[in-house]
């Protein structure tokens, strides 16, 4: 199976990599950039599972271990 | 009350060895400074703190700094008797990455955040103590200014607004950033910190993380000794309140 993790800092945390970039984005001539979050995008394959099994470990090992509840949050997405 | 042990001015530390740890001998080395103190390395696949009076987590990069800061050395097998030494009053200062870990790992409350000016800040600068009714800060004046260097890029200590009124209620915050007059002000503050936090301890108070490292400041001969008092509190706290074990 395959299983797609995001993980993007919590809406009212300040993400002080995003702000300096979106001023790079201005520098670079684009318009208007409102915001930038950035976050991480974790990919994982694992053999022979069967996806309805694992979803309840997935969801406790993204809220251990892939994100910090304290200031991010996460979206598990079960691809196949 | 406190059990007290008679005639014993001993300490014994277990510093946790992760991989990527870079502070570890300089926490031993400040350590062996003061008499009757002894002071190990434990390497973190180890499971057993039992005999140790005290507990540190010290600087660096463990595992990489990968995923988040402390976020992997947080499993690690040491960690259960961490969890277990900290639940029976032994003392644990986590510094820099060592205070990263005991944030992942729910020991203290909170998490170690970028730096707001994104910058990996390597300076001396100023900690004004906030409280000294903790083992960590018992003999210095409450007020008292500290010169200590920080070493780090993610540093900027923040918690929910819940979380902070708490700590704040129950004098958790030990340390905080200041300038050389012990002025807590926004241009003091390194790194964005939460109300310019460098250092919290437990509840239970026995469990304390700081970003500056104080291990660096313990000798003359390296540029202070500021970072002394720390040290010489919990060995000052030790002999009334330490299990026998």
């Amino acid at each position: 199976m395959k299983a797609v993790v995001t993980v993007m800092p919590k809406p009212a945390i300040l993400d002080p990599a995003g702000v300096a970039t979106a001023r790079a984005m201005e520098h670079l001539g684009l318009k208007g950039v409102h915001s930038v979050r950035i976050g991480k995008s974790i990919e994982i394959e694992i053999d022979g599972a069967d996806p309805s099994s694992l979803t309840e470990q997935l969801h406790e090992i993204c809220h251990d271990l892939l994100s910090n509840p304290v200031v991010e949050d996460y979206k598990l997405e079960i691809l196949s | 009350m406190p059990q007290v042990t008679t005639g014993s001015s001993s300490m014994k530390v277990a510093i946790i060895q992760f991989p990527g740890s870079n502070c570890d001998t300089d926490c031993q080395a400040a350590l062996l400074s003061f008499p009757g103190v002894t002071a190990e390395i434990v390497w973190h696949k180890e499971i057993s703190l039992a005999g140790y009076d005290v507990v540190v987590l010290p600087g660096g990069f463990s595992y990489g700094d990968y995923l988040r800061c402390g976020s992997i050395a947080r499993f690690s097998p040491i960690m259960a008797a961490v969890r277990l030494a900290a639940s029976t009053g032994v003392l644990v200062l986590g510094i820099c990455n060592g205070f990263q870990i005991l944030c992942e790992a729910g020991l203290l409350p909170g998490t170690l955040m970028r730096n707001r000016g994104l910058l990996f800040r390597c300076e001396t600068l100023h900690l004004r103590v906030e409280n000294n009714d903790s083992p960590f800060t018992s003999v210095l004046h409450q007020g008292q200014v500290l010169e200590i260097p920080i070493a780090h890029g993610e540093g900027s200590y923040f918690a929910d607004a819940e979380t902070l009124q708490a700590l704040k209620a129950n004098n958790q915050v030990l340390v905080r950033y200041c300038d050389a007059s012990g002025n807590v002000s926004a241009a003091a503050n390194p790194n964005g910190s939460l109300e310019n936090i460098a250092g919290i301890c437990s509840h239970g108070r026995n469990v304390f993380g700081l970003m500056p490292h104080p291990e660096r400041v313990c000798d003359l001969i390296l540029g202070g000794t500021d970072g002394r008092g720390i040290f010489q509190s919990m060995i000052d706290w030790m002999p009334a309140h330490k299990s026998n074990n």
